[in-house]
């Protein structure tokens, strides 16, 4: 087995026993990114002076016989919406291009202090707007089980880049989603925890009362690993709560038996693909095959989510994006007469198409006179989906459902009908509405055999739950093991082999081109090896 | 955009053209004056003095150079958040408090927005419905009677930077630079209800608020230096009617001088065109200093939509009934209560005990005195008001900074009352410890101006100067009265003032009339 196919746990063992040195693990996944990020693309800067540093740094540091921390050596990459400091953070976006923080934010200082290594920094919807990375100011990320699809979005360079191989593990962030819809669209784990564990500072704000920093990672352990580096209050971040920190690794216990699992029936309606509905159903009957009690719950506010959340969040989005307006750093439109003309056309050439949409929307709905119809309804509204919750959670510890309606969808597919890619995100939004802790997991394949995510959400800082599940899930199964194969990644688009179903749950549908499809190793023998 | 873009002139250009009502408008505005009466409400910021800034750690500082206290919050680099400062949260109860606000107990920051390059963030965090405090009230002393204005709210909010232009102006430069040290000090906006009914309360109550707010120690609260702001609303409505005119807000008053002027100015022009039968239009104006005109700067057809929403960076600011009891014990006499006790425990005039008690720091001087010197109050309160005022005033000093310890000014008091020096003397005495912080025994010894106080010495003088000047002690004699007042002159300069003029006077008259 490859080092960078290790995953966080492993590749910190070998590590600490002395069996890999950290540069030698850190160049092997730079040259993964090598090999195949010309055919994913899901970086946007690749730091590797600084990885190859910071590596050797480490490596002397464990040779003067300091311990090894959680993370040491572990190869990470981050969202380019997170401050890193001395390294360029975009957000996707023209109008930062350039703009080179002075600080880090908390996650990167928690991550290095953990010993993790950062390689780069990966593409993103602009800000964070949008459900496929292809709202990207750059380019598209690709799905690396089928690199004619979008990875989903708006975290698709994270999810990509552990998909491919191409990071140990990465930080999204998740508003609406952007964790785990591709974290289920590349066959990854990817978390979003409660609102206030993980601090927001060096995080740039898309909408603040609904953004929190998530991994995404191989296995649920990883999960566990990393949250349990970036949780925690942070006293530059107001709205991070000041709690005990938690071992969220001791809390993965493989035992399901007796735990009451809700199934919320709004989470199953219409709009779900087929494939994704068999996957997910399979997944329900392995947990009550495992000993969990399904039961039939209700969340009646869902159907109001995806409106609500398409108020809070561009309202929110409208006034934290205010501030790129080329006076202090990032793109400045040249030879503008006067600042009002250089800040209107700054604004005009800087932002794209989705993010100006919800500027304007979130202008308009903070107007006089729309607020009490609009912001100030949403927030009631936001209390409702809030209570729903509340009430499920009195008879279950946790609920599950799909993480998205669809598998990974084809490049443009969406592009030109903004309210179908914002139902990407129906199943998600709600726990960032509600500020709740929600996992998504691999639960096997849907169409052309592309992969499905089944999620978790649990209550509010019961991560330990919705981990718990998770791990025991993932331990049952071995749809995590199943890894996408980039051939040929440097010869132009042609990556891709022939499709391999691998009959998991259900089989693809059959409606993909000939050749498009994904091909992925065998989940067994290498992956132990 | 806001409000600070482009100046009109239109108004300016009228107003010179014409006998507007800048110049002394004649019989006619005074009459039509008289007929009318202003309705005028204030709205006051002072940058409060903390430490630090309201949402970061850098300092708050005046006057250093461009963007030297500046930090990635404060320059609302991508990614940063602000975290509440709790000083400058205590400052806004404890002046709540003295403005007679309730204090809220669950108050919220909101965002208000706007674009302007001296904003950082292109929004404000401010408060918008649930402020710090509400419905307080100021008495404020105006003509002889006592004026109370309400208080509609305080809140906090943070501070913008400053824009520089080129060449001065924004429409005749090339570049302008931003200096953001300024860019989220504390500010506590003060908003009046319209209760102030002419210039003259407007700055009366500019004065006690100051006053208070100097007290309290919360912002040096220096219009020069912009620690407080002030914009009026004025509207005019005839006399006794309760029907309430167009308000006209009053921009770029720099001074109290300013908004007294502007807003008597503007009373005047209001009036005009009121007399004239035409109705006031709704509009922001500034006053032109140099000009002393107010011009217009826009007109209101509407509200501004500054799109207020919850600042969801923030947790909302709860404020428990221990905190504000424990700012409250923290309160000091405010300036009014100070007054009336001057008055009561001092037997001063009220207006010694106005001008005592306007700052907390001359009060507290003058009370030190008083107890050191333990005579007669009165005497204390003419030498602060008459000669330590004259030497602040020509030197520039700050009470602060004054040398002249409260104690050292009961000792030179006591040295007058015992004979050891003259009132005269003790002027010079004064500013000799004014100038250089000596106590006054010191000052008098070295200067050798202890009074004579041996008769025997004092008599050979006198002899001294009637043998000097024999044909005015024959005036003397001859029963021109008037003339020994020159003699005594003629003693007291050969004694450097040590003698007691009314000793004198005796031995004179003794000598002249047995002459
Ligand atoms: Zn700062």
């Amino acid at each position: 087995m490859r080092l960078y196919e290790l995953t966080a746990h492993e590749l910190k063992e070998k590590i600490e026993r002395r069996e890999v040195g950290v540069e030698q693990a850190v160049r092997a996944l730079l040259d993964r990114i090598a090999e195949v990020d010309e055919a994913v693309r899901a970086y946007v800067t690749v730091a590797r002076e600084q990885a190859l540093a910071k590596a050797r740094a480490a490596d002397e540091r464990l040779a003067r016989g300091e311990p090894a921390r959680p993370l040491e050596g572990v190869p990470v990459a981050i969202k380019d919406n997170m401050c890193t400091r001395g390294v360029e953070t975009t957000c996707s976006s023209k109008i930062l291009k350039g703009f080179v923080p002075p600080y880090d934010a908390t996650v990167v200082e928690l991550l290095e202090r953990a010993g993790a290594i950062i390689v780069g920094k990966t593409n993103m919807d602009e800000f964070a707007m949008g459900s496929s990375t292809e709202n990207s100011g750059f380019f598209p990320t690709r799905n690396p089980w089928d690199l004619g699809r979008v990875p989903g979005g708006s975290s698709g360079g994270s999810a990509a880049a552990v998909a491919s191989d191409e990071a140990v593990a990465a930080l999204g962030s998740d508003t609406g989603g952007s964790v785990r819809q591709p974290a289920a669209l590349c066959g990854v784990v990817g978390l979003k925890p409660t609102y206030g564990l993980v601090s927001r500072y060096g995080l740039v704000a898309f909408a603040s009362s609904l953004d929190q920093i998530g991994p995404i990672t191989k296995d649920v352990r990883d999960g566990a690993l990393v949250l349990g580096v970036i949780a925690g209050h942070d006293p530059r971040d107001s709205t991070s709560v000041p709690r005990k920190r938690c071992d969220y690794l001791k809390g993965l216990v493989p035992d399901v038996r007796g735990m009451r699992i809700g199934v919320p029936k709004e989470y199953f309606g219409e709009g779900m693909a087929p494939g994704v509905r068999a996957a997910v159903g399979a997944a329900l009957k392995t947990l009550q095959d495992m000993g969990a009690i399904l039961a039939d719950v209700s969340l009646p506010h869902s159907e109001y989510a995806l409106a609500t959340y398409y108020i809070v969040a561009p309202a929110e989005a409208s006034s934290n994006l205010a501030r790129y307006d080329g006076v202090r750093y990032g793109y400045r439109a040249p030879g503008c007469p006067d600042s009002v003309t250089m800040m209107t056309q700054t604004r005009s050439e800087g932002f794209g198409a989705e993010v100006k949409r919800r500027i304007m929307l979130g202008t308009y709905t903070l107007s006089a006179g729309y607020y009490e119809a609009y912001y100030l309804k949403a927030l009631k509204v936001r209390t409702l989906i809030t209570r729903d919750f509340d009430r499920a959670f009195e008879k279950c510890d946790c609920l599950v459902s799909p993480t998205s309606p669809t598998v990974a969808f084809r490049f443009g597919e969406k592009m030109d009908d903004p309210l179908a890619m914002y139902l990407s995100d129906i199943y998600t939004v709600t726990a960032n509405l509600a500020g709740i802790p929600a996992v998504s997991i691999p639960c096997g394949f849907g169409e052309d055999g592309m992969p499905v995510g089944l999620q978790i959400l649990g209550k509010h800082y019961d991560e330990a739950t919705v981990l718990r599940v998770a791990y025991a899930f993932e331990q049952a199964t071995d749809f995590h093991k199943a890894k996408p194969v980039l051939r040929d990644a440097g010869a132009g688009g042609a990556a891709m082999g022939g499709a391999a179903a691998r009959g998991a749950a259900a089989s693809g549908d059959g409606s993909g081109e000939a050749g498009g499809g994904p091909t992925r190793k065998a989940a067994g023998g290498e992956a132990d090896a | 955009m806001p409000e600070r873009a482009k100046v009109s002139t239109a108004w300016a250009a009228e107003a010179a053209g014409g006998p507007g009502p800048a110049q002394d408008g004649g019989a006619g505005a005074v009459a039509c004056a008289s007929e009318f009466e202003p309705v005028i409400g204030l709205e006051v910021h002072v940058e409060l003095s903390t430490k630090s800034k309201l949402f970061c750690g850098c300092q708050a500082a005046f006057n250093a150079p461009p963007n030297s206290h500046t930090c990635p919050v404060c320059l609302g680099l991508p990614g940063v958040l602000p975290v509440l400062n709790r000083k400058a949260v205590e400052f806004g109860i404890k002046t709540a408090l003295a403005l007679n606000c309730e204090v809220a107990s669950f108050s919220k920051f909101d965002r208000k927005n706007y674009f302007y390059p001296d904003l950082p963030k292109n929004y404000q965090i401010s408060q918008y419905d649930l402020p710090l405090g509400t419905n307080g009230y100021v008495d404020v002393s105006v003509d002889g009677g006592m004026r109370r204005v309400r208080i509609k709210r305080v809140h906090l909010e943070e501070d913008a930077g400053k824009s520089v232009h080129e060449s001065g102006t924004i429409t005749g430069s090339s570049f302008s630079l931003e200096d953001y040290n300024r860019t989220g000090v504390p500010l506590l906006e003060i908003v009046s209800e319209p209760d102030l009914r002419s210039p003259e309360e407007a700055y009366a109550y500019l004065s006690m608020l100051r006053s208070i707010l100097r007290y309290l120690d919360v912002s040096d609260c220096k219009m020069e230096e912009g620690s407080l702001r002030c914009d009026a609303n004025i509207s005019v409505k005839p006399k006794g009617s309760s029907a309430l005119g167009t308000p006209i807000e009053l921009k770029n008053l720099n001074s109290f001088r300013a908004v007294e002027k502007a807003l008597a100015y503007e009373f005047r022009r209001q009036a005009e065109i009121l007399a004239r039968g035409e109705r006031v239009t709704r509009e922001t104006r500034h006053w032109d200093e140099s000009r002393q005109v107010t011009v217009l700067m826009r007109r209101k057809e509407e509200a501004d939509d500054y799109r207020y929403f919850p600042e969801p960076d923030l947790v909302p600011l709860e404020i428990d009934e221990a905190w504000v009891a424990e700012v409250r014990s923290t309160l000091p006499e405010l300036p009014g209560v100070r007054h009336e006790r001057f008055i009561r425990e001092y037997g001063l005039p009220a207006y010694d005990a106005a001008i005592l008690t306007e700052s907390k720091d001359l009060a507290d001087y003058f009370e030190a005195a008083v107890a050191a010197y333990g005579g007669d109050a009165k005497a204390v309160s003419n030498w602060v008001m008459g000669e330590l005022a004259r030497l602040m005033n020509a030197t520039g000093t700050d009470i602060r900074d004054v040398r002249v310890a409260p104690t050292a000014l009961a000792a030179m008091l006591k040295m007058i009352d015992d004979g050891t020096i003259s009132g005269k003397i003790a002027k010079t005495v004064f500013e000799e410890m004014f100038a250089t912080g000596k106590e006054p025994r010191q000052v008098v010894a070295e200067k050798g101006l202890v009074q004579i106080a041996d008769e025997g010495e004092l008599a050979r003088i006198v002899d001294e100067v009637i043998a000097e000047n024999r044909d005015v002690a024959d005036e003397v004699r001859a029963g021109k009265d008037r003339a020994i007042t020159f003699l005594v002159g003629q003693v007291m300069k050969k004694t450097r003032g040590r003698a007691n003029p009314q000793a004198v006077n005796r031995l004179l008259r003794e000598r002249l009339s047995s002459g």
